[in-house]
This record gives structure tokens, sequence and C-alpha cells, in this order.
């Protein structure tokens, strides 16, 4: 049995606002374990942000627990001990507005050094190491983040990641502000990271060609749900969920290989309805193409189609649920 | 074979800032056929954009300086043009669809406003203002957006990002342009509606007729809606070929290592792409602007610009180690 | 890494030069810049510049009364028979410690209770800081100044503290705004994460982030407060003669226009160049701090 890293169970978090309440992430349940990388995929508007930002404790969540190695720690960031806040970092979409614009690389890397008393010797020593083991020259700690390139602010905000020596890193969307040349350098450095340090990455993202690369496990939200999990080989050998299908077959692909691999071709249509006014029964029946009577009524349950393979789809666990009624 | 739509020549433009002069284009030269659709794709800051503003004549001049270079539209320099004849072609001839179609939508008018608006002033017939009612419904009928009706008396922050987006594809289209340039169109959208928009586009660009310039950063996007291709690379073309052979078989080091840099759905890890980074532009690398990345450089590459050649058919590529043959077509 | 160490300076210099070159970008802001440091100057060092430094105190010379501007007294002479251009640069340094005087106790003030609202936006704390704030910002500052004064005895002292009373409000309700928004930028958010100190998210995360537009603020209101200064000597309530107050000299002067202008008008042109001089400052400010993109 691997070592459980992060365990979530039935997650929920809702915004109250004067429209009405946003139901951004409703009973979410999902688990890392040590050295794996968990890819949550979804559209804007899906909750996958929600779910990190609650995981790393920026918002408190509404129901459900989150479960740090075996102990509860469902409390919010101003709650955690702080060496949770040691072990959890998080890097943000945009290394634009993830660093601050008035300080030098020097003042930010420093900062989780000082919180965790962390520097045994020279602090600028320190700093340099960081900024040599995201392949960024020394001499960079006395400049500015907006004199920097997207590609590098985002190294220098792994630096800072990696600087509490976590166990768990949770990205939200590392990569999806930079161009591809630059995303492949990233990639390829924090899955160096993750061997050297024995590091569980908690990847959120749109983009699903990259988690074929980069995950242990894929998971698809939507509206605020998790539709289907699986391991990655099983998951793009056999998509079961529609929306899965559909959101794999509108991937624009440059190989020809690629092309035969998308499912035959599920049309996408229509857009994410707002979390707001969650459709009745399974949320994504306004868009499926394959959709029943039951699909506009009960919400379907999550079941386990292969080893390790969950779907929650009426289509799929239909058999058992006609046979149960 | 019929006179091209568009032909950019050995394009130059700098910009001044307090560093000294960022010299960003660098010859650029492509041709845009009448009918056809031409994927424009390179990496953030390659100078996709400054060209597309350079055709349009709508770069803030200073800080920029167009240095060298002509901009034919229907054989005509748009450089040598007078400023109400900028006018029409940016009007009647050419049209533009951009990233944000938040920001390119007045969020205090009503979409019908800003559609009608659009329509009056560059309408070549001149229509009633019933006519131009019914010509902006249709419009937005074109795009597939429902209940046109509604949308039409609604506001931008009514509408999500890929309806926005429709709007702003009814707004460019809705003049009858020759050359619809369209500028990351999807890159702020989520992937299945990216899909709608493009299919979107193809239709009603086969059904207008109209020429289309499509800049992308993505190699994937490029490849579902162009026809031709050109890869572009701090400030030059540096590989144009029509899609199939583009992708099949990429001869420039840099097509190479962008192609082996995009995730693929088929696994097997991402490849390494390119060493460095881009140039700096105020002082850019001599001879070809790849070399101080590129396997193949040789001193030929340092002292000397390679000038974009026909390899075979359409394909052309600005590289000295592909005329060498040290490149091979597969 | 001792090389390093030593381009700290050439940095420096660097920022420095790259930070004119920004700044003087705007030539409006250079003339201001111009006008603040020529009335500075003047005002530090009125004694050894001004023809007649004597003429600053109690001194009177009825033979020379009144006399308009020449060679001897290039802005002409009071109805004291004293050197208006001596007296105005004088005034100068009543100006500018009012000014400074009244910015110095109103911006930290102001500023650190802004800070602390604007991070705890929906909050009690919130709450209590911003109505406090809103009820003294009904209040007229000129209005509540000539009341001060008026009870109590007038002073350039008091006129201070009635200013300054009034004057941190907006200093509150600029950094709310700018911290409430900057509170949820996600450098905010990672500096929390990693478990950093509150003071250090208010004063080394956010403050910086709000410096360009305080120094915006305070350059204008310099302006203001050397103008309210101005307008309560002018009525009397502020500095008191022979005090050498360009309000004053203004107002002791407008009663003999328009045939002895000069007594009027050279220390009333001298509040406007000072309080223009501050206010195109204040656009030099922001484009200095502006932050450009590569």
């Amino acid at each position: 049995m691997p070592n459980e890293i992060l365990n979530v169970v039935a997650l929920q978090k809702f915004f109250f606002t004067t429209q009405g309440t946003v139901r951004a992430v409703d009973r979410v349940s999902f688990s890392i374990t040590e050295n794996e990388t968990l890819g949550l995929v979804g559209e804007s508007g899906s909750g996958k942000s929600t779910v990190a930002y609650t995981v790393v404790g920026i918002y408190a969540p509404t129901d459900g627990k989150i479960y740090f190695r075996g102990e509860d720690r469902s409390q919010p960031v101003a709650k955690r001990p702080k060496s949770l806040k040691r072990a959890i970092q998080i890097v943000f979409q945009d290394p634009g507005t993830s660093l601050n614009p008035r300080r030098t690389i020097k003042q930010i890397l420093e900062l989780p050094l000082k919180v965790h008393h962390l520097t045994a010797g020279d602090r600028k020593l320190e700093v340099a190491n960081l900024l040599r083991r995201v392949e960024l020259p020394a001499d960079y700690m006395y400049k500015s983040p907006h004199m920097l390139g997207g590609g590098e602010r985002q190294m220098v905000a792994i630096a800072r990641a990696l600087a509490t020596e976590p166990k768990l890193i949770i990205l939200d969307e590392p990569t999806s502000a930079l161009d591809v040349s630059i995303q492949a350098k990233i990639i390829n450095m924090l899955i160096k990271f993750q061997e050297e340090m024995n590091l569980s990455y908690l990847f959120i993202t749109h983009d699903l060609s990259l988690m074929r690369n980069v995950a242990t496990r894929v998971a698809i939200m939507y509206l605020g749900k998790i539709c289907e999990v699986a391991y990655t080989a099983e998951f793009f050998r056999n998509p079961l969920h529609p929306y899965t299908k559909m959101l794999l077959s509108s991937i624009p692909v440059v190989l020809e290989e690629e092309e035969e691999l998308k499912p035959t071709k599920v049309i996408s249509k229509g857009e994410i309805p707002s979390p707001v006014n969650v459709p009745p029964g399974c949320s994504f029946h306004t868009r499926c193409p394959v959709r029943k009577e039951i699909c506009m009524q009960a919400d379907p349950e999550m079941v386990e189609a292969s080893e390790g393979h969950f779907v929650r789809c009426h289509l799929v666990s239909g058999q058992e649920a006609v046979a149960s009624s | 074979m019929p006179a091209p739509l568009l032909k950019i020549e050995d394009l130059h433009v700098e910009f001044k800032v307090y560093e000294g002069v960022l010299r960003v284009l660098n010859g650029v030269q492509l041709i845009v056929n009448p009918g056809e659709r031409v994927g424009l794709v390179g990496e953030a800051g390659c100078g996709k954009t400054t060209t597309m503003k350079c055709i349009l004549q709508i770069l803030p001049s200073p800080p920029s300086r167009t240095t060298e270079g002509r901009i034919f539209f229907n054989e005509r320099d748009i450089r040598q043009m007078k400023a109400h004849e900028i006018q029409d072609v940016r009007g009647k001839g050419i049209s533009m669809i951009f990233q944000d179609p938040t920001a390119a939508l007045n969020p205090v008018f009503s979409i019908g406003d800003q559609l009608t608006t659009v329509i009056r002033c560059n309408s070549r017939t001149t229509l009633s203002k019933k006519g131009i009612h019914q010509r902006a419904i249709t419009a937005l009928r074109e795009v597939q957006l429902p209940d046109p009706n509604r949308i039409f008396d609604g506001y931008p922050i009514q509408l999500s990002g890929g309806m926005r987006q429709r709007v702003c594809i009814a707004m460019a289209l809705a003049t009858e342009p020759e050359l619809l340039i369209a500028d990351e169109p999807t890159t702020s959208l989520d992937v299945t509606i990216q899909d709608q928009i493009l299919r979107l586009l193809n239709e009603l660009v086969d059904e207008h007729g109209t020429s289309v310039i499509f800049i992308t950063h993505s190699l994937g996007v490029v490849r579902e809606m162009a026809d031709r291709v050109y890869v572009m690379y701090a400030g030059c073309i540096v590989e144009g070929a029509e899609k199939s052979e583009l992708f099949s078989d990429p001869l420039h080091p840099y097509t190479r290592g962008l192609m082996s840099a995009v995730p693929k759905l088929t696994g097997g890890g991402i490849a390494e792409g390119i060493p460095g980074r881009i140039p700096d532009y105020l002082d850019p690398p001599s001879g070809c602007r790849f070399h101080p990345r590129c396997p193949y450089a040789t001193e030929e590459c340092k002292a000397e610009r390679p000038e974009l050649t026909r390899i075979r058919g359409s394909h052309e590529v600005a590289c000295f180690a592909v005329e060498r043959g040290e490149i091979n077509a597969q | 890494m001792p090389r390093l160490d030593n381009s700290i300076f050439k940095r420096r210099l660097e920022a420095l030069r790259k930070g004119w070159y920004k700044f003087s970008k705007n030539p409006v802001s250079v003339v201001g810049l111009f006008f603040v440091l020529a009335v500075s100057f003047l005002a530090a060092f009125a004694p050894y510049i001004a023809p007649y430094p004597s003429h600053a105190g109690r001194f009177v010379n009825f033979a020379e009364a009144s006399q308009p501007p020449s060679l001897r007294h290039i802005c002409g002479t009071d109805v004291f028979g004293r050197d208006v251009l001596s007296r105005t640069f004088f005034g100068f340094r009543y100006s500018l410690m009012m000014g400074i005087v009244v910015l110095a106790l109103v911006v930290p003030v102001g500023v650190i209770l802004g800070l602390i609202a604007g991070y705890y936006r929906g909050t009690w704390i919130d709450t209590v800081i911003m109505r406090i704030t809103d009820v003294f910002l009904a209040v007229p500052p000129l209005i509540l100044a000539l009341a001060v004064c008026s009870v109590l005895t007038p002073s350039v002292f008091h006129a201070m503290m009635a200013v300054s009373l009034m004057w941190w409000p907006w200093y509150t309700r600029l950094v709310y705004g700018l911290a409430s928004s900057l509170r949820n930028e996600f450098f905010v958010q990672a500096a929390e994460v990693t478990g950093a100190s509150k003071p250090h998210i208010l004063f080394r995360e956010i403050l910086p982030n709000c410096v360009s537009s305080i120094f915006t603020k305070m350059s204008l209101d310099m302006g203001w407060v050397i103008l309210i200064g101005s307008s309560l000597s002018f009525v009397g309530l502020g500095a008191q003669p022979p005090t050498p107050d360009l309000g004053t000299m203004v107002a002791d002067g407008a009663k003999y226009l328009p045939d002895q202008w000069w007594i009027a008008i050279f220390p009333a042109l001298a509040i406007m160049i000072t309080v223009l001089g501050f206010n195109l400052l204040g656009d030099g400010f922001r484009d200095l701090f502006a932050l450009e993109e590569i």
C-alpha cells in the first residue's frame, strides 16, 4: 500500500452571493499518494482552482474533510500549524501576479527561508542555491519580477515553493500562460524535482495532452464534481464519460497518430452552465450527446468501471441502476 | 495564378525605449492569396501581432518606426497610402478579431449598438435604418447565437466569453471584408468552446470566401484552421509551407524544436524542445537570429541572414543548414 | 559572492538614471520639480538670499513705504516699508512647514488605518475604521479649521492641528481601496500560504504597492494644505502679524488693490507657483513608479 499524502473526502465549497449560492465544489473526493501526480482537469468554472485553494487553505471548506498524512487539516491557512504550511506549497497560474512587483527576487525567495528558519549559514548563498536549482543565474536575485520573462518568473515561483522542502505542491495551471518550449522546460524540471524530493503534485490544468505526459492519474471535473478518474494510460485508452470524450475530441493536435487516438468525433456543443444554477440530475445532461430520461432526474453515483477507473454516468452504471430499481 | 491579396516584403520595424532600439521585425515576408487561410504561428514576443498591427497601420509611432518594407494590399502599398485610404482599407478591406473579446467590446453599449455602428460606418451599400438592423440580426444568426433578437439588445457583460467572441466574429464579418485577421481568437477560451469557434470560423470563411490570417501560438490550433502556415521566430519568417507538408515534414530546426515540445496525446513525455531563450531585441544575434539556439549553427549562420528560399513545391525555409543539405526531408 | 556586492552601487546608479528617464519623459513634471526645488531652496536659505532679511520680523520704515517695484526693491515694499520679495522668501518657509507638518502627522495614521481596514475587509475591523473615517470625511477641513481657530487662539499651530484632524481619512480611503484589492493578489496569497506574519504582509507585501499612489496624493495634498493654510491666514485665523506668511501678506495687500498691486500680487504668485509645482510633481511621481514589462 503506497503512502497516502492527501485524502480529500466529500469536499464542499459554496460561495454565498447576491445572485445565489455558487456551488463551486460539490462533494469532491480524491486522494494523492506519495510521489504521485494527480491531474485535475476541467474547463473554467469547473471548480478545479477552488479545490486547489481549499486544499492549501486559502478558503475554508463549507463541508467535508481534508486529511494530510492521515491528520484532519480541514481548517483555513490562518489556523494551520506552521509545519503544515511548510509541507504544502502552491504555484499559481500567472507568474506575473504571484510575485510581488515591488520586491526583488532575493526578498521573494528569502521569505519562506525566514518564516521557517531554514537557513543555517548565509541567506544569500541559500537564495543563490535555490536559483541554481531552477537553472537561473545567481545575479537574478537583484532583479525585480517585471525584468524577467514569463518562464523565468514561473521558475522563481517554483523555487519559492521548493524553498520549504514541501511534501505536496499544488500546481495551479503553472504553464498555461507560457509558450510550449518554456512549458517543456518547466514540466521536465518539475518531473526532476518530483523524483529528487519525493514530491506529490496536485496538477490543476485544462490541458489533457499535457496530463497524458505528466500525470499518474487524471480526474475530470465538471461543475464542481468529479465525473471520471483513472490511471493515465487507462484514461486515454478507454475514456468512458461523454464529457471526457467531448474534451478529448476537441483537443487540437499536431500528429496524425494523435488524431487517431481521439474518440470518434463527439461534436462539442453548448457551454458550461453557471455554477449558481446547476442543472438537476446529471449536471452534464444539457450538453450530453447521449443523454437519457434518467439523466435529467437523478444525479448518477460514482462507480468503479474497472480497477481504479471511476465514472459518474448513468450510461456506465445504467445496467446496475436498472437492475436495482 | 491571380495576384496575391496581401504581400509583405522585407518588413523591418523598430521600437525606441530607454535602453535603446528594439529591432523587432527583421525582414518579414509573407503572401496571402485570395480565398486562402494562412496561419502565422510563433511564440510570445516573436512579432506576430506587431506584423498585423503594421498591416493595419495601427502601431503607435513613436515609439515604433517602420524602417523598411512594403505591404501590398490588392497590389497597392499600404505604407504609401493617404490617411483616408488607409481608413478605407481598415473599414472595408481588412477586419480583425482580437484575443480578448471582453476588451474588444465596449461594456457600456449594447451589442446591437456596436454591431450597427460597424455596419453603418463601413457598409458599401447605403442601407436604411431597418436594413442595417436586419443585417445585424442576420450577422448574429450567422454566428449561431441563440435568440439573436435578445442578444441584439443585450450587453457584453450578459454573455459568456465564447458568445462574446461570436459577437466579435459577427462584427468582423458584417462588413464583408476581403481579409480577416484573427489574432489568437481562441486563446482565452476553453477547449470545447475553442473547438466550436474554430468550426464556426471555418464554415463562415468558406461561405464568404474571405481570406484569413490566423495568428496563434498553438501548432494544434493552426493545424485545424489554416491551408498554409508560416512559422515566425524573433521577427523573421523562418518557414512556410502547405499545412500537411509542414506538419509531416518540418525542416527548420526551430519548427522541429517547437513540434517536439508540444505535449502529445500519444504520451511518451515531453522533449526538452529548444535550449536557451528568445533573443534580446536590443542586441539581436547577428546573421540568423536562431543561431545561438541552433544545433546546426556554423560561422555562415552567424555572419549572414538566410533568405526564405523555396525548397520544393510551396515549402520555403530560411536556413543555411537546409540549403547545405544537412537537414533532409524525410 | 563578492562580485555581486561590488555592483550594488552601479545598480543603484542605473536605477536612478532609469528613474530620471521615466520622470523626465513628461516635461511638465520637470517644470513641477523645478518649482518645488526652487521654492524649497529659497525657503531653506531665506536669511542668506533675501535682500533684506530683517524685514521679515518687526520692522518699520515709513520712509520707503508702498514703493512700486524698482531695482532697489524688485517686488516693491508694503505699507510699513518692508521689502515684499524678502518677506515672500520667508513666507515660503511657513507654507512649506505647514504642508510638511500636516502630511507628516496625517500620512502614517491614514495609511496604517487604511491598510488594516483593507486587509480585514468585510470584518468588524473594517466596519469600525471605515465608518469613523466616513464621519470625519463629512466635515469640510477648512470649515473645521476655521471653527477650531476661532474658538482657540488663532495660531499656525492650531491651524495645522485642525487641518490634520480632518485630513487623515483621505489617506485611509485611498489605501483602503488599494489594500482590499491587493489582498486578493496571488503574491499576498503566496505569502500567507508560506506562513508570513501579518505585519510582513501589510508592510512588505501590500504597502510597497500603494507607495506610488500615496506619493502622488501627497504631492497634490502639499498644494492643498498650503492653500488652506494661506486661506486661514488670509481670514486672520492662521499666522499672526508680523509673521511673513504668504496668506497674511495677500490679505494685507488686498486692502491696497488695485493701486499698490505689488503688495498682494507677488505673494499670491508665490502661493500659486508653490501649489502648481507640487501638483505637477504629482504626475511625475506616477510615471516614476510605473512598472514596465519587458
